[in-house]
């Protein structure tokens, strides 16, 4: 099978595939208009990308045949905002996250926006529902945005053996978790620290900043984060999020990748601080661990260590889904890919537009 | 009747033909325009109805700053300009 990577970026979508021990870039989709977010669904192979056009607002294309040819669906539209609602506006701002449900929920789609409304659509995104549990808790006029006007909906983690447990993480919002397909919520980032709020408000959930969360599809009860002020840990059954602060070089920034079956290996790559979001010492690094956050090694080889100032967002790191492949997009438009788990890199692509995210068509 | 008439870069994601509509406000005349071409609604329009934030109307040379309500009067002869915003990017 080839293996294929996406890449959304500023300007356009971008496919790369693996052949002969090479990879090979593709004329772009969408070329000029920004994407926010893309989603190859591995359950029937349908391809969805979210676009946010600067002037015509945010719009969902579906492509059936691996990107030869798009259609337009409606996107998920916010309801009649009630007069005098307190909050943002209920106004789609921007796709940020995209997931498939699970094998024996064919054609369940979710997709987190910004200003923090989850949608869920049981028609191959034809049509979208928002999830009134969680807009209308009261806890979300609590929320803020990170890096936005307003909060967002940047992760979305559904558990493969169970559809009806899904797990969000917000900027500005926390880490959310349903088990009953949405119809209850409960916020699950006790444990997490805040060190932009006052101190007293350090460690309100309903305020953290976890940059981005992710799971191991084989294990996923463990939870890591990339939080605003480090890095977070919650190993399977535990009451709550650890702080790991063994990471070297930097416990600052935005992306976090979780090995696909083993959940104590995670990528990380570290920037410099909030004041400064560019590598440490112009090094461009991976951390991982294979521990559970007890270790790290530093991964560079292939990797630019010299006046490198890229930012690696959120979205910006992903693993393929044997374990094996890694991919780092920036905001500076390079790529690299790792076919050893990090240890040695190639840059694939130096000049592509700002990458917003990265993913593996597993 | 007005005539509504939308900028090429619009055009490069939806068709958006010229129209010949009835209508006495820029609202109603809108609404006659996507009745016919509903995809093309939700470049123009927000979630809530209201003109996107960076796209403005001009109708006989004069921009429309009901953005919300889309009230302004439009006579018969009117010509109603439909474009992409500069603040946009």
């Amino acid at each position: 099978m080839t293996l294929r990577l996406r890449v959304a970026t500023r300007k356009g979508l971008f496919t790369l595939t693996h052949r002969s021990g090479k990879w090979q870039i593709g004329e772009p989709a969408f070329l000029g208009d920004p994407v926010s977010m893309m989603l190859d669904d591995p359950r029937d192979g349908t391809l969805y990308a979210a676009l946010n056009l600067g002037h015509f607002g945010v719009k969902l294309h579906r492509s059936r045949d691996a990107g030869g040819t798009w259609e337009e669906l409606e996107a998920p539209t916010y309801p009649t905002q009630p007069e005098g609602a307190a909050g943002p506006p209920w106004k789609l701002v921007q796709i940020w996250s995209l997931e498939a449900g699970t094998t024996s929920e064919p054609g369940v789609l979710w997709a987190g926006t910004i200003p923090g409304g989850l949608f869920r659509s049981d028609d191959h995104g034809k049509t979208w529902q928002l999830n009134r549990p969680l807009w209308d808790c009261p806890d979300r006029l609590g929320w803020f945005g990170g890096g936005y006007d307003a909060p967002g909906i940047h992760s979305i983690i559904v558990d493969p053996r169970n559809g009806k447990r899904v797990a969000l993480g917000i900027s500005c919002g926390g880490v959310w978790q349903t088990e009953d397909g949405g119809g209850t919520w409960r916020n699950v980032a006790r444990g997490m620290r805040a060190g932009f709020m006052p101190p007293e408000q350090a460690g309100d959930p309903n305020i953290q900043d976890p940059h981005r969360v992710v799971a191991s599809p084989g294990e996923p009860d463990t939870l890591w984060s990339q939080h605003h002020s480090g890095i977070f840990h919650r190993p399977a059954g535990a009451p709550e999020w650890n702080e790991i602060t063994t990471a070297p070089i930097s416990n600052f920034g935005f992306a976090v990748a979780s090995h696909p079956t083993d959940p104590k290996t995670a990528w990380f790559v570290p920037a410099m601080s909030d004041q400064k979001r560019v590598p440490v010492g112009g090094r461009l690094v991976v951390n991982r661990t294979r521990d559970g956050g007890r270790t790290f090694e530093t991964l560079a080889k292939g990797l630019p260590q010299h006046a490198c100032y890229d930012l690696v967002y959120r979205h910006g790191l992903d693993v393929d889904g044997t374990g094996r492949w890694l991919a780092v997009g920036s905001t500076s438009g390079g790529l690299w890919l790792s076919g050893d788990q990090g240890d040695s890199w190639e840059s694939v692509a130096g000049n592509l537009p700002p990458v917003y995210a990265v993913r593996f068509a597993n | 009747m007005p005539k509504v008439i939308f900028a090429s870069h619009v055009q490069r994601h939806v068709p958006a033909p010229d129209r010949v509509v009835d209508g006495g406000t820029v609202r109603t005349a809108l609404d006659a325009v996507f009745a016919d071409n509903r995809p093309l609604r939700g470049y123009v329009l927000d979630d809530q109805g209201h003109l996107r934030k960076h796209v403005v109307i001009f109708v006989d040379g004069a921009r429309v700053t009901d953005r919300e309500g889309l009230s302004e009067h439009v006579r018969p002869d009117s010509e109603i300009y439909v474009l992409q915003a500069l603040s946009g990017g």
